[in-house]
């Protein structure tokens, strides 16, 4: 291995400003949307009003007569050179795909899918021919719901004949990672305590602020696509794999690209007609989405009815965990698509010591916009249901809900342990991080304020949330993918390039869109490679820089990206270090390396890591064995996920007359490792903390009966602002839990927040008002929902439970009434 | 086409526009002041303010032809960046981590300028409640929040 220089970290830990900010907060940014070429054309997209409908006719005569329209086109007037939409994660051998065409010729299959394109010279051109194109259709039913679909009665996609596209099964005494879980819950019905619940993932929107942007430029070799994407590398593999161009004719770029959450983790209908559409015409072409559109047709998050069967001892040992999904993926399914909820598969059981455990999901489609990833995929809908189930298996025994926590939780001396969904979980210290939090938050003082509160029946009652939350990211072992049966692996590539002049460039396959790579890599480079922050470079983004790489998403960046910009500089180290020797005309085992400086062993000789760079760049003396260079790549594979965990305490005060919420503290103790830089960690934890804490209150994308987004616009959909948030008390373990699986000791931390901070909030919810009966509000909680679970608890009764609520379950439970504020299940929020 | 004629960034401009162009877009179609942002077509997010007369508006609920013979401020003219300058506001948001992808930066910084002019020792509370019409994604607007009073503490010292 390397002689890595010994001096102390300088640069890892401290909170250095971003070198991202200068031109930000300037005004000096390159969004794609940004970018003018000569001749360029404008398209603007025409979009199907229907849910599900068959296209008769496409008038275009009147938008081609439009000033300054130069073609307008629909999915007839392209072959395969338009391409298709790709899945690239098949759940299982038998799923049910729907062809998914960038514009389909014959038939739309949600509201909002393009049926025609608009190029004129100016944008505001294209958006007036657009609405003189003349589409007729004949309309469809529409399946519109999950329950709806899982009906099979309305189909999505007549010709699949059904709407249920895969069945993914993963059960522990089947592949021997824990016992039978029906034997585990039938054990509790007569001696323990078993919990059934069905909760509802409502509908989400990634709702970037940057609306998707993608710009074309066919002239010169190559193609050129730039696009507001978080997967460049990605795109330009699908493009390539798709419409026919090989893939050294092809170069994406990324340029800053302004918020994504999985929302651009994306290959989309939008960016293939732009592509069609510059080839088909020789000119470059720009299309920018409003942010109807954005909301409308890029994917959404969620959306799943999870049938959860809790079993424990009388004490409160878990003893089995049964989980199954039901699962939208909309009208088709997206690149990732039914992977999403499946990486949720090996979440449930969380933190616990479940020997028994049964996952399920079964993905349906439906006529509504496709859904994929959205910050924490999967691990958000896993964390909701543990810690929503934990809650009320406390409640059930009557302790307080970290204290069942504390029974069933991994203890750190058990680490590492090897999970009932068969995951080595490699460190962690759930007490730790619990004390931690515990103190901070003010635990006792705020159970003694609800509990007089409560006892002086108080219109305003106190809700203590509490989610002790762990996920799997740094997406991903490429063979456990492999294993999965997902498209393409999950290595990350990096190279460092030593200039003449002594600056360092990184180039890494990794793309930032606002988490502040090009500051966190420089800070490991500088410390890992001796030289100064400012000298350190970071390119990424652009494939024919970053040749190589598999983007970013699923938190994997620092964990997977930074491991394999160490291995380069290690790499580099070892060549400096032999050309060293050559000059200083010293042995390699003499050579001390520190601080950016090969020194000789006893003697005041020595060489800069710059000097060197110099001198492979003139070439003029180096060792016969060597090639005159010092530059290195590395690729890494994880060889695991790894594990951030956290406690995070939420109070809540609910107004028990109007229903209204209210946050009063919000604490967590997050867990990630060794941190690179705290204030950008702080940036990500709180960033996350508000996406799923607006999940908890807040946010809902809802179609209505016949395939229309009502939420269709930011009046309707409701994005948090600052007037609804707090400030956060964001705290970390004394002794963090250092990652074992890569040499920086890190974990991601990039979807932590949002993973944690939902069950938190709900669960304060339902603890302010639970001695009113309540065990259960649907998401978001609004006040309205709130008000009717106080007014139905008032009533003497639960809220009706829908007949298909919970299929599977035994008849005449005891906890099987429902007391959810759900307006009605079936319609809202499908 | 309107003819108009108006000051943006300390610069005298002038052009024939259409009337139902929109402050937004001539800014960043014609005159190329692209660090000024759409983010939404409802006027809900803020990523478009600017200054109009010293006052901020979101530019896309301003036509072009409204600017006509007022003085416009855009993110690009708020301090002499090319001679290396920052508002106190933007040094802020830098030092504070106010911002990660920066798409509602210029906006978000914009809205706070105007905020401190009209009260310049705000509570939370009020820097909350005044930046309100400002949306963002990223930041979960704790370090937002702390950039504005940080600005607002650096101005009393
Ligand atoms: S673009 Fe002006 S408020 Fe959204
Ligand atoms: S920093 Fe990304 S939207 Fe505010």
């Amino acid at each position: 291995m390397t002689a890595t220089q010994d001096r102390p970290a300088a640069e890892i830990g401290k909170d250095r400003r971003r070198k991202e900010d200068q031109r930000l907060i300037t005004g000096r940014t390159r969004w794609t949307d940004n970018i003018t070429l000569p001749g360029m054309l404008h398209l603007a997209m025409v979009r199907s009003p229907f849910a599900h409908a068959s296209i008769t006719s496409v008038d275009v005569e009147a938008a081609k007569a439009s000033p300054n329209v130069v073609a307008v086109l629909s999915g007839k007037d392209f072959g395969a050179e338009l391409g298709v939409c790709i899945n690239a994660w098949p759940i299982t051998p038998d799923q049910k795909t729907p062809n998914h065409s960038p514009m389909p010729a014959d038939r739309v299959a949600f509201a909002g899918e393009i049926v025609a394109v608009v190029v004129a010279r100016s944008a505001a051109e294209a958006r007036d021919a657009a609405e003189l194109v003349d589409v007729e259709y004949d309309e469809l039913p529409a399946v519109i719901g999950i329950k709806n679909a899982l009906k099979d009665e309305v189909l999505a996609h007549p010709d699949l004949g059904t709407n249920k596209s895969a069945l993914w099964v993963f059960d522990s005494n089947e592949v021997g990672t824990g016992s039978d879980v029906e034997a585990a819950i039938e054990t509790a019905r007569t001696d323990g305590i078993v919990i059934e619940r069905e909760y509802r993932q409502q509908r989400l929107i990634p709702a970037f602020m940057e609306p998707r942007s993608v710009v074309v430029d066919p002239t010169g070799e190559q193609i050129t696509m730039w696009s507001a994407t978080q997967i460049p590398h990605i795109l330009r593999f699908a493009l390539a794999a798709t419409t026919g161009v090989p893939e050294s004719k092809i170069r994406v770029i990324a340029p800053d690209v302004g918020g994504g959450f999985g929302g651009k983790l994306q290959t989309t209908p939008e960016e293939w007609i732009a592509w069609a559409v510059a080839r088909r015409l020789s000119k470059p072409v720009k299309y920018t989405e409003t942010r109807s559109e954005s909301l409308m047709a890029a994917h959404h998050g969620r959306d799943q009815v999870q049938t959860l069967t809790l079993a424990a001892d009388k004490d409160g040992k878990v003893t089995g965990l049964k989980v199954h999904l039901d699962a939208d993926l909309g009208a088709y399914i997206a690149v990732v698509g039914g992977g999403v909820p499946v990486l949720g598969a090996f979440m449930f059981n969380a933190i616990y010591k479940f020997p028994s455990y049964r996952f399920e999901c079964q993905t349906v489609l439906t006529n509504t916009t496709f859904t994929d990833a959205y910050r924490g995929a999967g691990r958000p809908e896993a964390t909701y249901a543990i810690e929503r189930l934990m809650d009320e298996l406390a409640a059930e025994v009557g302790v307080d809900p970290l204290e069942i926590r504390e029974r069933n939780w991994i203890t750190h001396e058990e680490f590492p342990f090897t999970t009932v969904a068969g995951l080595e979980y490699d460190t962690g210290n759930y007490e730790a991080a619990t004390a931690k939090a515990r103190e901070s938050f003010g635990y006792d003082a705020l159970r003694a304020e609800q509990k007089e509160r409560r006892d002086r029946g108080d219109r305003v009652q106190l809700g203590i949330g509490v989610s002790t939350f762990t996920e799997m990211c740094g997406l991903a072992p490429s063979r456990v993918l492999g294993s999965l049966d997902y498209g393409a692996g999950g290595w990350e590539h990096a190279s460092v390039r030593m200039l003449a002049t002594g600056k360092v460039e990184i180039v890494t396959g990794a793309s930032a869109h606002g988490q502040g790579h090009e500051t966190a890599f420089s800070q490991i480079v500088a410390d890992r490679l001796g030289v100064p922050f400012e000298d350190v470079e970071v390119l990424h983004g652009d494939t024919q820089i970053a040749h190589k790489g598999l983007d970013t998403y699923g938190s994997r960046s620092l964990v997977v990206g930074g491991e394999a910009l160490v291995r380069a500089v290690d790499k580099v180290i070892d060549k400096a270090k032999h050309l060293a020797a050559h000059l200083l005309e010293a042995s390699e085992d003499d050579l001390e390396y520190k601080g950016g400086r090969f020194t000789v062993a006893g003697t005041d000789q020595g060489v800069a890591i710059q000097e060197l760079a110099t001198a492979a760049f003139a070439a003029h003396n180096y060792p016969e064995d060597m090639e005159p260079s010092l530059d290195a790549d590395a690729t890494y594979d994880p060889v695991n996920f790894n594990y951030p965990h956290g406690t995070h305490l939420c109070a809540m005060e609910v107004d028990t007359e109007t229903g209204a919420v209210k946050m009063r503290k919000y604490t967590c103790c997050d867990d990630i490792g060794v941190i690179i830089n705290p204030l950008i960690v702080a940036g990500q934890v709180h960033g996350g903390l508000v996406q799923g804490i607006a999940q908890a209150l807040w946010e809902e994308a809802v179609h209505d009966d016949a395939g229309t987004l009502v939420s269709g616009s930011f009046v309707d959909y409701l994005l948090p602002t600052s007037a609804d948030t707090i400030s956060f008390d964001v705290v970390h373990t004394d002794e963090p839990s250092v990652c074992t699986t890569n040499t920086l000791g890190t974990k991601g931390v990039g979807e932590a927040g949002t993973i944690a901070s939902t069950p938190a909030v709900v669960n304060a919810v339902v603890d302010a008002i639970r001695h009113l009966g309540i065990n259960d509000i649907q998401m978001p909680c609004t006040p309205e929902r709130v008000w009717r679970a106080i007014q139905g608890s008032k009533a003497g009764g639960a809220t009706e439970t829908p007949p298909d609520a919970m299929p599977h379950f035994a008849e005449g439970e005891a906890n099987q009434q429902s007391h959810e504020g759900a307006l009605d299940q079936d319609g809202a929020g499908q | 086409m309107t003819k108009i004629e108006l000051t943006v960034d300390g610069a005298a401009v002038s052009d024939d526009v259409e009337p139902r162009m929109l402050l937004v877009q001539y800014l960043r179609e014609k005159l190329g002041k692209t660090g000024t942002v759409i983010g939404c077509d409802t006027s809900n997010c803020g990523a478009c303010t600017v200054h109009l007369d010293g006052t901020s508006v979101k530019s896309c609920n301003v036509l072009a032809v409204q600017a006509n013979g007022r003085t416009v401020t855009t993110i690009e003219g708020l301090a002499d960046t090319a001679e290396g300058d920052l508002h106190p506001v933007q040094a802020s948001f830098r030092e504070c981590h106010g911002l990660q992808c920066g798409f509602c930066t210029p906006g978000m910084i914009m809205q706070a300028v105007d905020l401190l002019g009209e009260n310049p020792d705000p509570t939370e509370e009020e820097v909350r409640l005044g930046m309100e019409g400002n949306l963002c994604r990223c930041t979960g607007y704790h370090n937002i929040v702390k950039s504005v009073l940080h600005a607002a503490e650096g101005a009393k010292a």
